[in-house]
């Protein structure tokens, strides 16, 4: 299963490391970064395989926690929210 | 492949623009629970609604988090009500509060269906379930009601309207310690839809299927965020930008209902695309007319703003699902929407253009609060005007007016939560009770022979 995870939050050293880390550990897959720097802010998107490990909701959970600690707000969705409403 | 922007597109919408999912409503019929009395009728009614709902309110909160769309409300609708109750005569209400009983246990805010479809004729079981509305309103604490008192195919039965009239009063009357709240839970209905998931008019038509599932998705801040950028745009764009966002906010709409019909084992029957308003600031249909340009919502030019914007909506939804159905426009109640609580206690707008207004949007004369000591045939006056504009123009028009009790023009209430607070409105000094005192029934208009 594919999902997005949008980090977005006041930009410091080692956000990258943090979230990829937690995705790591539950085995997520990140197939493709981008990151900039938006007015100020620190903007990641990921585009990750799920694989058959972890449900969204539950990335959701362990992700949010992380968000708390690094200070940025992460975000997970299911790939397919995307493509409903940006693809025909 | 998607890019960053529309990536970033979407989170924005849900993390500033309000962007939701405002109801999952399941439609359960209840025509099997049909008891010879009416203590087993409401058993039957508590034990199907809890069993065929039971995940409603866990289903929506796993399609939240996967999808990262907030999900607002998760309802019921039932089949209408006086259409079981016809052998249990005087047991309305314990259907009513079993219905009652059902939501609080399923944790959902709303239950809809306490209705009767009356716009041609009325039969004396049907009579008996009008007058039990009030109490039923009073004694329960999350059912909706809404009555059907005409059609663009029957014409307007002005009895039901003369009654509801009284209906309103009563209700008010009952639940006087709340500001005359159980009015806020009560519609009277032209053309009322069968498929609504929004209430406080939602019932499962009974040309349903068994258990269904249908999804309202909201997002005034959306489009209000879309086009407020657009200074000097004109009107053209503004459709278009209009349509093109109600199209990605259906598309969202639809993903989600069809994935909670299947995880809830029910049909999927339509996604509601309506610019629903809440009090709170950015999620206000009045503020995407004033982004168009109008000084106030009310000003001149604002039946014209509201037309465009309903449109666009319906055109933009319809090309994103060929399930839309339900309401699918723009609302404009007056309590739930912070851009026209300010208008109306700036005296920018008044009933009579809401009325203007209705005829151009979905629905009508919604969330209005009135005096107190308002006659009951003037009630049913606003409900004859809005009804026979409903009749005409081939649309579904409602009332939802709150008589409030002890109030007068000049003050306010609070119902509190999604139900907001609303300025008394005054209505037409003049007395409309001859008119309504003749009751019988209003001709089915010219546009109705079509067969």
């Amino acid at each position: 299963m594919k999902a997005i995870v949008s980090v977005i939050g006041k930009d410091k050293s080692g956000i990258i490391a943090k979230v990829s880390t937690a995705l790591a550990e539950k085995n997520v897959n990140i197939e493709d970064i981008s990151q900039t720097i938006v007015q100020g802010n620190f903007t990641m998107i990921m585009m990750c395989d799920l694989g058959e490990n972890i449900s969204v909701a539950e990335l959701a959970g362990v992700l949010d926690k992380t968000g708390k600690e690094a200070g940025v707000i992460i975000r997970v969705q299911h790939e397919d929210i995307f493509n409903a409403m940006h693809t025909l | 492949m998607l890019s960053k922007n529309e990536i970033l597109e979407t989170v924005n919408m849900v993390e500033k623009e309000h962007l939701d999912i405002r109801t999952i409503t399941m439609g359960i019929s209840l025509l099997p629970c049909v008891r010879e009395s009416a203590d087993k009728t409401a058993t039957a009614v508590y034990d199907r609604v809890a069993k065929k709902a039971e995940n409603i309110v866990s289903v929506a909160d796993e399609l939240s988090k996967t999808y990262g769309i907030p999900i607002i409300n998760k309802r019921v609708s039932v089949t209408p009500v006086s259409l079981i109750t016809a052998p249990s005569d005087g047991g309305e209400i314990k259907i009513a509060k079993a219905l009652d009983k059902a939501a609080k246990e399923l944790g959902i805010d709303f239950l809809g269906g306490y209705s009767a479809l009356v716009q041609k004729g009325m039969t004396s079981y049907e009579r008996r379930f009008l007058e039990s509305i009030p109490e039923a309103l009073s004694a329960t604490e999350r059912l909706c009601s809404s009555v059907n008192v005409g059609s663009s195919k029957t014409g307007i039965n002005m009895d039901a309207v003369k009654l509801l009239g009284n209906i309103i009063k009563q209700t008010a009357e009952k639940t006087k310690d709340k500001g005359g709240l159980g009015c806020a839970k009560f519609v009277a209905f032209c053309n009322a839809v069968e498929d609504n998931p929004f209430m406080a008019g939602a019932f499962h038509g009974i040309g349903e299927g068994e258990t269904v599932v249908n999804v309202g998705v909201s997002g005034p801040g959306v489009v209000h965020h879309a086009i407020k950028n657009m200074k000097g745009a004109s009107i053209d764009e503004i459709a278009e930008i209009i349509k093109k966002t109600a199209f990605k906010i259906t598309r969202a709409g639809t993903l989600i209902a069809k994935e909670a019909a299947k995880r809830l084992n029910a049909e999927f029957g339509i996604v509601d695309l309506s610019l629903a308003p809440t009090p709170v600031m950015g999620d206000s249909v009045a503020h995407i007319l004033e982004a168009i340009g109008l000084s106030s919502v009310g000003a001149h030019g604002t039946t014209a703003a509201l037309a465009l914007l309903n449109d666009a909506v319906k055109k933009g939804g319809v090309m994103a699902s060929s399930n839309v159905g339900g309401l699918s426009g723009a609302f404009i109640p007056v309590s739930e929407d912070i851009g026209m609580i300010n208008a109306a206690n700036n005296g920018a707008i008044d009933i009579n253009k809401l009325e203007a207004m209705t005829a151009v949007c979905s629905v009508g004369i919604d969330m209005v609060a009135i005096p107190g000591d308002t006659p009951a045939a003037t009630i049913s006056g606003i409900i004859a005007d809005e009804a026979a504009i409903g009749m005409i123009n081939n649309k579904t028009t409602a009332v939802r007016v709150i008589p409030v009790p002890n109030k007068k023009v000049g003050d306010s209430v609070e119902f509190g939560g999604l139900l907001g607070e609303a300025p008394i409105m005054a209505v037409s000094p003049y007395s409309s009770e001859a008119f309504i005192s003749r009751g019988g029934r209003i001709p089915a208009p010219i546009h109705s022979n079509k067969n």
